[in-house]
């Protein structure tokens, strides 16, 4: 078992010590599955790196112990460490297809981790297609001579896994593993890995931001803070009743399941992490914390302990009392529908990519309208065809040529190039890495200011005002103006670009994933920002996203895509509440949401090449309820089920699709 | 980093953080400071000669070092050291001109290839392929003959010839940006296709090129000099160091080896230095 006692870390920069970890004391039992959760600079995988002594340069341990099983690893010679990490410690980061040598086949790969646990040569294959066996990769013997560009990331993380637990390993540490997956697929990985741990009876330091992720897996659950651990206790009890206030702030920041931007603004955590926690003399959260009283600006409250809950607050106890953070007022939204047009009229859209023989439809026969002031979500695997369609929509791809888009009740070129300036204006988008989006180069006033000039045509004084109300009712503070993007923090790099879209008083405004690179807490304060400004100017949104909970708080209707076509559409209430298409079933049941374990509908199988989708209905070859022949040989078309317009496209009458399901599946 | 705050780390400007490397690098310190040298004596080499570089003294032919003639003196009795001094001149009008005008032109055509990708890329692409193919000397050598030697024809040679290999560099520079966001928003707000590769590309690639100029810089001397001794660059009576050394090489034979010494070190030294500052540029950069 692991057991890290007063563990303190500190990066040098220009000559000083900036402590990153403090006095963090943990322990996870053989076996057990421990999470750590807290946003991001608050020394999650600081901790992590240190345990397997892989800190970055300037970083090192001031103090503190780290025993596994009674070993300290810090205490390590070169040659122990070695042993270490190749037989009792592995680690499993975010993105697998930077963990994974992309010019050595995985078979190899996988192979080398069992000779380094001293197998003879001969065995090493066999136990590796064993292994793939085991992390239910289908047909060991093919993957085995892929490589790993030739894989899906899904099937990657599964290698990592594999190689991670191909050695009877102690500990298991896993750094945000599923962050970049789709739903269905992060739903799997999870399983395996709670399976895995059960059989192999290895404790796991689980580290994630999603609270939902971390309710599923973890037993035990520590919140860290600034570099030091604030709460702590069984995860159930910790995310039911939080005894700090930073925890309650976390959880109240999440969009629950069936929350939505009618029920009022999401609540957020005011202000900022303290760069240099080590100069705050009291608590390091009084600064945010809607419960500070004297005594929290002065003393430094001690962690303390209450049957197995810990918490570092002086007032534990009526933590749950924490004011909001944000104002509870719904927004009005009382302007809707005044129009007779659609903001967006879409047809028979299709998009076709050709090269030589290869034809791959990426978007077949969509059908949509969107009028002012709402919001349509889109949702579905990667892949699907999301960002295509933005992509033809905003004129950044040309779309096949009988597709029809209209905006305002008038068709829209397919170009950018070719459209006119007010038509330009009125699309705009906010992508989802605003470290792309925006130009490195140019500073935050000529960024704006920039798309102020051309896309509402103003100039000098003018144009100073504006930018200047524009980047308020953003809030972002005027001394930002200044400065490029890469000095501004996430969620004040996506307000630019949100500022930015906004410039020309847009009518439809795409927005890609806007969050999926954010902290809840800032997360919480971008969608109020987008709900507030909706409700403001009217704006529609498409709002493309994989989180669920996030859709269902901004839309008002929603497309489920899969392979390029709408499976279910209709109001987001009918969707999320029922009959669902069996994929939309199986999207949303693969949702994590902080009551943890529900009947969980696991889809097998890798989503289908869009170069060759499968006869029929698309969705047969993973279908929960697929009927039989009919499926193979007949796509159905997509039907109303009912006169609020909610559509499904599915042989299964509504009926059938409300019901049980028949036909055995698993259900874990 | 934390929530809504300024991140910490990158608080000053990215162009302190690259002096700061670089003034901590001897080898990029001691080649800028070999250049300026070079620079100087460009600039004032008439004023600090001690002697008239073009006098010929039919008295003191041949000259070995002395300390009337630090370096000794050519066939026609010309003060060598005077001769190293002012030499520096033309060899530093005219390779810095042909590596901006490569430079310059090179940097166009990739923003303009790599930006609009397709035909124009196919196109331009193989011509750069065609040309890169040939021996930069080839072409060069090739076209003075066509021109005729001076030293507007030398600038012009060197410059085109260098323009493709520049086009590659900044190409490959524009592709990875070509495909960031921040062009698909400019493109979404109705910018030119002027406007996104001068103002949006261009200020982040300027990486790359500044790295292309000072290693091209390196090369273009080097080609100067080499064409000035193959007799179709520079032309006498310049005292330039190519020149110089394609006049009197065949004296080595009699143990006149100061005619060529000290000219050949002039040229190395300024090749090495314009190296070493173009390799300190590099690491600062990539850092």
């Amino acid at each position: 078992m692991l057991q890290i006692a007063n563990l303190e870390v500190a990066y040098r920069s220009r000559g000083r010590d900036t402590r990153v970890v403090r006095d963090l004391s943990l322990h996870i039992g053989r076996g057990e599955a421990y999470g750590l959760v807290g946003e991001s600079g608050c020394g999650k995988s600081t901790t992590a790196l240190a345990v397997v002594r892989y800190l970055p340069r300037g970083g090192r341990v001031l103090g503190g112990r780290i025993l596994l099983d009674g070993q300290d690893l810090l205490a390590l010679d070169k040659h122990s460490l070695r042993q270490m990490r190749a037989r009792h410690i592995a680690m499993v980061y975010q993105d697998p297809a930077r963990a994974l040598n992309p010019s050595i086949p995985i078979g190899r790969q996988l192979a080398e981790v069992f000779a380094l646990s001293g197998l003879a040569a001969g065995e090493t294959q066999d136990r590796a297609v064993e292994m793939l066996r085991r992390v239910r990769i289908s047909d060991p013997a093919h993957v085995m001579a892929r490589y790993p560009h030739q894989l899906s990331g899904g099937m990657l993380q599964r290698v990592v896994i594999a190689m991670a637990l191909a050695v009877d390993r102690r500990l298991l540490i896993l750094d945000e593993p599923t962050t970049g997956l789709d739903a269905t697929v992060e739903a799997e990985v999870l399983d395996l890995i709670e399976t895995l741990r059960g059989e192999f009876s290895t404790s796991v330091l689980f580290i994630g931001h999603n609270l939902g992720v971390i309710a599923r897996m973890c037993a035990r659950v520590g919140v860290l803070y600034a570099g030091a651990k604030v709460e702590e206790g069984p995860t159930a009890e910790v995310f039911e009743q939080p005894q700090h206030p930073y925890t309650v702030g976390l959880l109240r920041c999440l969009p629950r399941r069936g929350r939505t931007k009618r029920a009022g603004p999401l609540d957020t955590i005011p202000g900022f992490l303290a760069t240099t926690p080590d100069l705050v003399p009291g608590c390091v959260f009084s600064e945010r914390c809607g419960l500070a009283a004297d005594l929290c600006y002065e003393v430094a409250p001690e962690l303390v302990q209450f049957g197995d809950r810990f918490s570092r607050c002086h007032f534990h106890e009526r933590a749950s009392d924490l004011p909001r953070g944000s104002p509870s007022a719904p927004p009005d939204a009382s302007r809707r529908h005044t129009r007779q047009t659609p903001v967006l009229h879409v047809e028979n859209l299709s998009k076709t990519y050709s090269g030589g023989q290869l034809r791959v439809a990426a978007l077949r026969d969509i059908a949509f309208e969107l009028w002012p002031g709402e919001t349509l979500g889109l949702v579905g695997e990667s892949g699907s065809g999301k960002t295509t369609l933005a992509r033809v929509l905003l004129g950044l791809t040309p779309p096949d040529d009988e597709s029809i888009v209209k905006l305002d009740g008038e068709a829209l070129p397919d170009l950018a190039s070719r459209r006119r300036p007010e038509q330009l204006k009125a699309l705009q988008i906010v992508f989802q890495n605003p470290d792309s989006a925006l130009n490195r180069s140019h500073s935050v006033r000529r960024i704006i200011g920039r798309a102020l000039h051309k896309l509402a045509g103003l100039r000098g004084d003018t144009m100073r005002i504006r930018l200047l109300a524009l980047t308020r009712s953003m809030h972002l503070a005027d001394r930002f103006l200044g400065v490029r993007p890469r000095q501004l923090s996430g969620g004040l790099k996506q307000r630019v670009a949100i500022a930015r879209a906004f410039a020309g008083e847009p009518r439809l405004v795409v927005c890609d994933e806007p969050t999926s690179a954010l902290d809840v807490s800032v997360q919480a304060a971008i969608l109020n920002l987008l709900a507030d400004l909706q409700a403001e100017r009217q704006v529609s949104y498409l709002f493309i996203s994989h989180d669920l909970a996030v859709v269902r708080y901004l839309a008002d209707r929603l497309l489920v895509l899969y392979l390029g076509r709408v499976m279910e559409a209709g109001p987001a209430e009918r969707v999320f509440e029922g009959p669902h298409h069996p994929y939309t079933e199986a999207l949303f049941s693969a949702a994590p949401d902080l009551q943890g374990r529900g009947g969980r509908i696991v889809l097998t199988g890798e989503i289908p090449s869009a170069r060759k989708p499968p006869r029929g209905c698309v969705f047969h070859t993973r279908c929960p309820r697929k009927l039989g022949r009919v499926c193979e040989d007949e796509e159905p078309p997509l039907s109303l089920r009912d006169e609020e317009g909610h559509a499904i496209r599915c042989h299964l009458t509504t009926t059938e699709l409300a019901g049980p399901r028949t036909n055995a599946v698993a259900v874990l | 980093m934390s929530g809504e705050a300024l991140t910490e780390a990158p608080a000053r400007p990215a162009q302190w953080e690259i002096a700061r490397l670089l003034l901590r690098s001897s080898a990029f310190l001691v080649g800028l400071a070999i250049v300026l040298f070079w620079v100087f004596c460009s600039l004032f080499g008439a004023e600090i000669a001690p002697q008239d570089p073009y006098n010929t003294d039919l008295l003191s032919q041949l000259a070995p070092p002395s300390a009337d003639h630090w370096f000794g003196t050519d066939a026609l009795g010309r003060d060598m050291f005077s001769r190293v001094i002012v030499g520096a001149r033309d060899i530093l009008t005219v390779a810095p001109l042909a590596t901006l005008i490569g430079v310059a032109g090179g940097a166009m055509l990739g923003l303009v290839t790599g930006y609009f990708g397709g035909v124009v890329d196919n196109i331009v692409g193989r011509l750069i392929d065609a040309v890169l193919a040939l021996p930069l000397l080839i072409v060069a050598l090739m076209a003075l003959v066509a021109l005729g030697p001076s030293n507007g024809a030398v600038i012009l040679a060197i410059g085109l010839s260098f323009t493709p290999i520049v086009a590659r560099t900044v190409r490959s520079a524009v592709l990875a940006e070509r495909e960031l966001d921040y062009v698909a928003a400019a493109r979404l707000r109705g910018e030119s296709a002027l406007h996104v590769m001068g103002v949006e590309i261009l200020p982040n690639i300027l990486g790359p090129i500044f790295v292309e100029l000072t290693v091209r810089l390196g090369y273009a001397i080097f080609t100067v000099a080499t064409l000035s001794f193959l007799g179709v660059g520079l032309q006498p009576p310049s005292p330039d160091w190519g020149l110089a050394i394609s006049e009197n090489y065949g004296l080595i034979g009699g143990g006149f080896w100061w005619t060529v010494l000290f000219d050949a070190f002039a040229i190395m030294s300024l090749v090495v230095a314009v190296n070493l500052v173009a390799d300190g540029l590099q690491t600062a950069l990539d850092a």
